[in-house]
């Protein structure tokens, strides 16, 4: 009674977090508004059992890239009125495309698979099962090449986005760090006799 | 063989280690803080503080009025007025110091042809207002009163390297 | 009856709760007030010595004055926001605590087996501190956006970069823990580190120790990595708008940083609660894990004597040319020691050696 309590207290703050995002007129409040969001969903997902989901979820998306896009955020300095100045206009179609979402989400929670029936006795495995354990071997036995192709699209992404924004100036007087710290008294000091 | 040497040091924060070495010993020694209101440092015979207007042993004071000490103030912070006395003399009527102006310079007490003016070594005077700051004849009189002994006894500290 | 199980269990709670959390505030409290005299002495002064005997209520009577102090908010400040972001930064702080074990007891042989002492026993604790950890950057950078100041901002930016940066080396120093304890529950890793120091994590994962420490100054914006709060060029950084109490709000969540990396680092590389050898095991392993948190708490006083702060450029090299190498490659080695001697038996040593560490694979 309590969990099914639970469930929809995070379940409610997880919409009203979601409505907040796009109502919030201060795209600062939209990203909290975000954050309490994943917050809740990461709550939904430790009433399933799945703590290491649930902790990653927050650890990653709170943690590193809503922290990214919060940064972009503050170095925009983003005109709010003007943002909200043609709101309306996109209303015929930003409401189709909620409406054929809306069909599609009835459409497949009627389609059965969802039923109570097509899915697994519900059931708490937390103390017995240890979902780190369980996801690492899944994942490096089972799925290890989807999960060693998703390594390297991201290491390449990341080999990318370097390549491209890193440009060497040669006019630029910055410090050689690595120079500056391998200094040795040697090299720089000579002993004068007097 | 330096090379190996250098990577073992910088690997085991050597250079690092030695600083905090350095703070681990200054941990050990002994404070050398004074303790104020306590402990007090010595003060030197020509310690500028809170200024004293002197009288001869008689009981006479000794300023005559010469007004040096006003001109010679780079604060003004002095005023001076002065009328004959019935007996002929030359007096002040009138010897205020500003304290909130007077830079303690020790000027008026250089100017002073007869030592009337001095500075003592008394400098907890601190007050709540400005008007308290505000040192007349009476008050610097009495203040000489009160200091006279130390204030003998700095000048004669003082005098041969005058 | 139902309801009344409840009740009693959500008392317990409660008072689990503030036996963890009443202390660590007057720890916290008290780590000022230590930070001060220890530093004094360094630097051949005496500190605080005069509120109370030996100064001991010097933290009270900081706490008053700054409780009396009036809050001022920035008129163009995003109020909201310059609210909350105290709070943003001491309850990640307070919060991560409660996965903390802070012993083992039998409760003077009232249970009959030994149970951990934590608020709450979660078999993913380091994950949950890794998680909670990354949110303290939250109230830093919402201070620093909201207070609508120069400073304010850069300081916030700069605190983000810098605890990204080194949440990386510390995750990836923390990944090196994992292979030799086989498990992400804190109790656990501290009974893998059992019987005597020889057993502890800080033997083999020397360089992983350095890294985790110094990734935790970095971490809670402690003195060498400071330079969030760099009073030469930023005023305060994030803080500078704040007054009062809510200034002292982000002391308290940097001090609660503080004694979470202590105790951690006691936990994960110095055998938590066990001592160092077995023959003083007569002393509660409470006493043992707090005197190597209040060690850890002292050395981080000791850097901030000793050490002056780091450049912004030479923070971010540390960062990640040296420190993210480091523990990649630290990971890579532990992770073929552990397996060489099943790739090729002459190196069955090297297996044998980590396996001493390793009580999973036994």
């Amino acid at each position: 009674m309590l969990e099914a309590g639970f469930f929809y207290l995070f379940a409610a703050m997880v919409i009203v977090g979601g409505m907040g995002v796009v109502l919030a007129r201060n795209t600062m409040h939209s990203v909290m508004f975000l954050i309490f969001c994943f917050f809740n969903a990461a709550g939904l997902f430790f009433l399933l059992d799945a703590e290491f989901l649930g902790i990653i979820l927050i650890l990653i998306y709170v943690g590193a890239v809503m922290v990214l896009f919060m940064f972009v955020i503050m170095m925009l300095e983003v005109n709010q009125a003007k943002l909200k100045e043609g709101f309306l206009q996109y209303l015929p179609i930003g409401g189709m495309i909620a409406l054929i979402l809306l069909i599609e989400f009835i459409a497949a929670s009627g389609s059965g698979v969802f039923h109570t029936d097509a899915i697994a006795a519900v059931g708490h495995f937390g103390k017995d099962v240890n979902n780190t354990v369980e996801i690492g071997k899944v994942l490096y036995t089972q799925y290890l090449l989807g999960f060693e192709i998703a390594a390297i699209i991201l290491l390449v992404a990341l080999v990318g986005s370097i390549v491209l924004t890193l440009r060497t100036r040669k006019d630029a007087k910055y410090q050689n760090i690595s120079k500056q710290v391998n200094v040795r008294k040697e090299d720089r000091l000579r002993k004068v006799r007097m | 063989m330096r090379l190996i040497k250098h990577a073992l040091k910088t690997w085991l924060l050597w250079e690092l280690v030695k600083g905090l070495a350095l703070t681990m010993r200054y941990f050990f020694k002994k404070s050398i803080t004074v303790e104020y209101p306590e402990e007090r440092t010595p003060l030197s015979p020509r310690f500028r503080g809170l200024h004293a207007l002197r009288r001869y042993d008689s009981g006479e004071e000794r300023c005559i009025a010469c007004k040096l000490c006003e001109v010679i103030c780079p604060a003004l912070a002095i005023v001076i007025e002065s009328e004959e006395r019935e007996d002929g003399s030359r007096r002040t009527t009138r010897y205020d110091i500003d304290m909130t102006k007077c830079i303690y310079c020790g000027l008026c007490q250089e100017a002073c042809p007869v030592d009337a003016i001095v500075e003592t070594q008394h400098f907890e005077y601190a007050s709540e207002t400005r008007e308290a700051l505000y040192y007349t004849k009476e008050m610097l009189l009495e203040v000489g009163e009160q200091y006279e002994a130390q204030i003998t006894a700095n000048i004669k500290a003082d005098a041969p390297y005058r | 009856m139902e309801w009344l199980d409840m009740a009693i269990t959500a008392g317990i709670w409660a008072l689990e709760i503030l036996a963890i959390a009443v202390p660590v505030a007057l720890t916290v409290a008290y780590t000022t007030y230590v930070e001060r005299r220890v530093i004094g002495i360094m630097q051949i002064r005496k500190g605080c010595n005069r509120v109370g005997p030996f100064g001991l209520l010097q933290p009270l009577a900081d706490g008053l004055k700054l409780f009396l102090k009036e809050t001022i908010i920035p008129t163009n400040a995003n109020k909201l926001l310059f609210v909350a972001a105290p709070v943003l930064a001491l309850v990640p702080a307070l919060v991560a605590f409660a996965v903390v074990p802070f012993g083992e007891t039998r409760l003077f042989g009232i249970w009959d087996k030994e149970h951990v002492m934590a608020i709450s026993h979660l078999n993913v604790g380091l994950l949950y501190i890794l998680a909670i950890s990354s949110l303290s950057i939250y109230g830093v950078l919402m201070a620093g956006w909201a207070s609508n100041s120069k400073y304010a901002l850069i300081g916030a930016v700069r605190a983000t970069c810098q605890m990204i940066s080194y949440e990386i080396a510390m995750g990836f120093a923390l990944v090196c823990v994992l292979m030799l304890a086989g498990s992400m529950d804190l109790a656990v890793i501290v009974n893998a580190q059992a019987g005597g120091f020889w057993h502890w994590y800080i033997i083999p994962l020397f360089p992983m120790f350095l890294v985790y420490f110094i990734s935790g100054c970095a971490e809670s914006n402690r003195t060498p990595f400071d330079l969030v709060e760099g009073d030469a060029e930023l005023v305060a950084g994030h803080i500078v708008e704040y007054s009062g109490m809510w200034f002292a709000t982000f002391s308290l969540a940097e001090y609660g940083a503080m004694i979470l990396i202590s105790l951690l680092t006691s936990i994960l590389f110095l055998g938590g609660w066990h001592a160092p050898i077995p023959a003083l095991d007569f002393i509660p392993g409470t006493i043992w894990l707090l005197l190597k948190a209040a060690f850890f708490i002292f050395v981080f006083i000791w850097f901030r004597a000793t050490f002056p702060r780091y450049r912004y450029d030479q923070m971010m090299r540390l960062g990640w040319k040296v420190f993210l190498p480091w523990t990649l490659a630290w990971i890579a080695v532990l992770g073929i020691c552990t397996y060489a001697g099943e790739l090729y038996e002459g190196l069955q040593f090297l297996s044998d050696a980590i396996g001493f560490y390793q009580p999973w694979r036994s």
